[in-house]
């Protein structure tokens, strides 16, 4: 009897392990058109998706319009999901972040991350035929954080697109965004001094009700 | 008594100036609660950024948006082209005083090309044939020779600037070529266009920024001062001592 139960378990794990086998080469097969199996560097990451978010412009007629609440979904579909908001966010309200509650912190991240995707699309939404010149690559192979510096180039002066990426292996290409220059501008630093101010004022609440006012004025404004 | 035009408007900028400043150090009175290191003239900067903003709201912005409404793209265009071909002029020798041979010959060469065969730069040919520009200025000359920025300065009219670009602003006017010009006329003519050129050419700027800034002072001091530092190292500066970040 329990020679049976140790063969049928026995043969049990080598059906799992062949059934794993199995899983494993089919994934690595579908590894290219799948964006979570396989880990890019990062300079192929902010590629995909500036070309995703490009054509997208390019192709969709409303979208080249300038409606900016087209551009704000397709950023938010496209590229937010590469996004560290919390790191963004902790690092943009500064040593106050600790003593922020969960709850606090949560909805900090929620309205800042509207007010950055405004920024991105607001950015994106002055581009028609442009293309995205990704520039080499400067970092060591195992670095866990790397700069990417991207040029969007057109009609007039190039615009200067950089971005700062932390290793996520397994997660949304392997790379997220965790800070965003325009034009030279980084968005994390420029936000440090605005947060700073409004919590002195009005400490954190007070900052959260001043972003939340603001992205429901901007949305009524279109 | 019949007095030019052309004094009475210099003689009004400079009442402007003067009310700018008098406005200022009236709000330089107060101090600040956060102050910024970079900034110890905070009190002061805030007071002539209000009065630029206001002057901004109810004569340039109406101004260059008239101007964005009833002139023809490709006029604007060419308006820009004019007078970015003038600036190429400037940049080429800072370039060379930066030693940037390369950037010096591609602004000369574009400043050549396109005052003769751009029919005096109304025509961009030279960014057709793939020849960049590379604006450089003397502040940013000061700059690479290694002279720091110093404090944060916003100058009525002028706007954002640091104690560095400041002192290089007469220098810049000197070089400008719209200032070796004859005619008096042509000069002001000239430089009431170029106002109202770039002015025209921040509406999508400035309108997003009413959108996006909690503070529209800080984040138009932060925003200058790193492209500042961004136009000195031509797109490419040294890493910046960061704050740790909390979460790591």
């Amino acid at each position: 009897m329990r020679f049976e139960a140790l063969e049928r378990f026995a043969m049990q794990r080598r059906l799992f392990q062949n059934l794993t086998t199995c899983l494993i080469a089919a994934a690595a097969m579908l590894g290219p058109l799948s964006t979570s199996a396989a880990d890019e560097p990062p300079d192929a990451v902010i590629q995909r998706l500036s070309n995703s978010v490009l054509d997208n412009i390019r192709s969709d007629k409303s979208l080249k319009a300038g409606d900016l609440s087209h551009v704000i979904a397709l950023v938010d579909s496209k590229i937010m999901p590469n996004v560290n908001f919390r790191r963004m966010t902790a690092s943009a309200i500064g040593p106050t972040w600790r003593q922020a509650t969960p709850e606090q912190q949560a909805r900090l991240q929620e309205e800042f991350k509207i007010l950055l995707v405004r920024i991105y699309a607001g950015a994106l939404a002055q581009v028609s035929d442009q293309t995205i010149l990704i520039k080499p690559l400067r970092s060591a192979p195992d670095d866990k954080e790397v700069l990417v510096r991207t040029e969007v180039r057109g009609r007039g002066d190039p615009i200067q697109l950089d971005y700062r990426l932390e290793k996520t292996p397994g997660e949304g290409g392997g790379w997220k965004i965790y800070n965003l220059n325009v034009l030279g501008v980084w968005l994390v630093e420029t936000y440090r001094s605005q947060f700073a101010r409004e919590i002195n004022n009005s400490g954190i609440d007070g900052l959260i009700k001043v972003l939340s006012e603001r992205n429901k004025a901007n949305v009524a404004k279109g | 008594m019949n007095v030019s035009w052309q004094w009475n408007l210099s003689r009004s900028v400079r009442r402007w100036v003067s009310l700018g400043l008098v406005l200022a150090t009236c709000h330089g009175c107060a101090s600040v609660p956060n102050p910024d290191p970079r900034d110890p003239l905070e009190s002061f900067n805030r007071g002539v950024f209000t009065f630029n903003e206001g002057l901004d709201q109810a004569v340039f912005k109406p101004v260059a948006t008239v101007y964005r409404d009833v002139t023809p793209r490709l006029v604007r265009a060419g308006v820009g082209n004019f007078l970015g071909n003038l600036d190429d002029a400037w940049s080429s020798v800072n370039s060379m005083l930066q030693g940037k041979l390369r950037h010096a010959m591609g602004n000369f060469f574009r400043f050549g090309v396109n005052s003769t065969i751009g029919i005096f730069g109304v025509f961009d040919v030279a960014s057709e044939m793939q020849i960049q520009r590379h604006a450089e200025d003397f502040g940013q000359t000061l700059g690479r020779w290694g002279v720091g920025s110093g404090a944060y300065l916003v100058l009525p009219l002028f706007g954002p600037s640091t104690v560095r670009d400041a002192v290089a602003l007469p220098v810049d006017s000197n070089g400008d070529l719209i200032s070796h010009m004859d005619s008096i006329a042509t000069r002001n003519g000239l430089r009431v266009l170029n106002v109202i050129d770039t002015r025209a050419g921040l509406l999508g700027v400035s309108s997003a920024l009413d959108e996006v800034a909690l503070d529209k002072y800080s984040f138009s001091r932060d925003a200058f001062l790193q492209r500042r530092r961004n136009a000195v190292y031509d797109g490419d500066p040294p890493e910046m001592d960061s704050v740790t970040d909390p979460v790591r």
